[in-house]
């Protein structure tokens, strides 16, 4: 019965984002935001990797985000302009931190993994925020901008047209999902979603849980740290925001918005998430407030979030 | 050789004592009972024998091999299986899913970010043949969490086959079950023992499916061995009837 309402949802989710940037303009937003949807949909959609998939609170995915972000905005102003470099670099970046840090953490369960994710993300965020002289401080990284795309026969100039930075945005979005999609239904997948289950269970059948608990996190990580390099080159810029615990607090709000038990429930609340801030903050300055009652309202009424609710309103 | 052996294992917690220098030898092929009154460490004692944690002192010897000090993943992927006294499965999860996970990761492929089509075919087959032995056959689909207490036991003793263990532990596996389930589990376990040659140590706490099962019964009492025997010397041993069939019959 869930099937084919699931490929129903997959196939209406992929269309939608293609023909995103047509749309968007007709309900009042632009190109810019549309790919906004998409960066920050990526990120929560890697955050949900590990909170919905695996079962562990990560509240620093920040800290992985801002690293690449940080690492492709570096690795263009100074090191050489180059847009794929930069994320390679910046990817690079957030993925060996998560490796490191994610051996620290793994061991801890529950409440208390969430507070260290924070804690190690604060790290990063006042490393950023301090160090005036190599990341500018308070003043982020900017001065410098993404660069067209040489794909030897022709160049793609990302910089000046909307759309095909969207594109180049959704090509990215697109690779990154896949994986993640297929990594979840593999036996690998399999394991995380047991360990997300019953821990003891899947430790009494052979599971090494610490060690696939790491796997899951550095999984996580490493295209949240993508994600973030898309947002620094969606900007042209970054600043320690992109590092601060309040930023790992919006990719949980937006994976809980729209579902976490859904693949594609958190793109739905990153949408939900974009679009509403944008549009609520040009009328007051106070558009966090309608964003919080309005989560309140979705946590209290629909425990399962956007998708949630509207899948169980498709079955019955 | 034994396929499991306890020497003189020990379990404190803080002052309290829970297991007391406990002995057990088991051989291949035997269906042993480990009964005893509540709080005489029966669990403690599964869950030194299982890796859940290691004894304070005294030794663990399985298919010859010391695992005293080993993992709970170490001691499954060397052939123990076990099952818990609240079953334990992935409620959210299909009951083939549940035995999918279980016989994937038997089949060394925990790791495995693909899987071909003749794995995945043989994954399928043996998925089948677990259903089929438990029973579960018109119930594959349903989530394991929605299940009859019965039947949510039944997939974890699955689960646990799944590993092909050379050694099952369970913890209970009757606990809280009406007659009905309580017969059907009984009549499982009592199948895998005669037909599949499987070594089995159960805890029980319901006499008629021990006396039924059982080809050798140890009695805990206060985390010390009070007794063993067949199930005929049991039931004849006074100090035993004085420390728990009489006060539980």
């Amino acid at each position: 019965m869930r099937r084919v309402p699931a490929v129903a949802w997959t196939v209406l989710i992929w269309l939608m984002l293609v023909t995103m940037p047509y749309w968007m303009n007709g309900l009042g937003g632009y190109t810019e935001l549309a790919s906004r949807v998409l960066v920050l949909g990526l990120a929560a959609m890697s955050l949900n990797f590990l909170l919905g998939f695996t079962g562990v609170l990560s509240f620093g995915h920040a800290a992985y985000f801002g690293l690449g972000a940080y690492g492709a905005a570096m690795t263009i102003k100074y090191i050489y302009p180059s847009t794929p470099l930069g994320i390679l670099v910046g990817v690079a970046t957030g993925t060996l931190a998560a490796m490191v840090i994610g051996a620290l953490i793994v061991k801890l369960r529950g409440v208390y993994f969430a507070m260290v994710t924070i804690a190690f993300g604060q790290v990063f965020y006042f490393i950023a925020f301090r160090w005036n002289s190599v990341t500018g401080g308070d003043d982020g990284v900017s001065g410098w901008k993404r660069q067209a795309l040489d794909l030897g026969f022709t160049q793609i100039n990302i910089l000046g047209n909307d759309k095909a930075f969207y594109y180049f945005v959704l090509v990215c979005f697109a690779v990154a999902v896949t994986l993640m999609w297929l990594l979840l239904r593999s036996p690998f997948g399999r394991t995380l979603l047991a360990i997300r289950e019953n821990e003891r269970r899947a430790r009494f059948l052979g599971i090494p849980v610490e060690r696939h608990i790491w796997l899951s996190f550095v999984i996580s990580c490493c295209f949240a740290s993508l994600a973030g390099t898309m947002y620094a080159l969606l900007n042209n810029f970054t600043d320690p925001r992109a590092l601060r615990w309040d930023q790992s607090g919006t990719f949980v709000i937006m994976a809980v918005l729209g579902g976490m038990r859904s693949f594609w429930g958190p793109l739905i609340g990153a949408g939900i998430f974009v679009v509403l801030q944008d549009y609520v903050s040009s009328h007051t300055e106070n558009w966090m407030s309608v964003i919080g009652l309005f989560f309140v309202l979705v946590v209290l009424f629909f425990p399962r979030g956007v998708l949630g609710m509207l899948r169980r309103k498709g079955l019955t | 050789m034994s396929l499991l052996v306890v020497e003189n294992a020990s379990r404190h917690f803080g002052s309290l004592v829970a297991v007391d220098s406990v002995s057990l030898v088991v051989p291949p092929g035997e269906l042993r009972a480990i009964i005893g009154p509540n709080g005489a460490g029966k669990t403690t004692f599964f869950n030194l024998i299982s890796g859940f944690f290691p004894p304070t002192s005294g030794r663990i010897l399985f298919a010859g091999r010391d695992v005293t000090q080993t993992s709970p993943e170490q001691r499954v992927a060397m052939g123990m299986a076990r099952t818990f006294q609240i079953t334990e499965v992935f409620p959210e999860l299909s009951v083939r899913e549940n035995l999918r996970i279980a016989v994937e990761v038997a089949t060394g492929l925990r790791l495995s970010p693909w899987l071909t089509r003749a794995a995945n075919a043989q994954i399928r087959q043996r998925i089948e043949v677990l259903l089929r032995m438990g029973g579960l056959e018109d119930k594959a689909s349903r989530l394991a969490g929605e299940l009859p207490h019965g039947d949510q036991r039944a997939a974890e003793i699955m689960m646990a086959l799944a590993l092909k263990p050379q050694l099952l532990l369970l913890d209970e596996p009757t606990a809280g079950m009406g007659d009905q389930e309580t017969y059907d589990i009984t009549q499982l376990i009592r199948r895998l023992h005669k037909e599949q040659k499987l070594t089995i140590v159960l805890i029980e706490h319901d006499m008629r499916v021990v006396f039924h099962l059982a080809d050798r019964i140890t009695v805990l009492a206060e985390g010390a061995v009070l007794g063993e025997g067949t199930p005929e010397e049991i039931a004849k041993d006074e100090r035993v009837q004085a420390a728990y069939l009489g006060k539980a019959a």
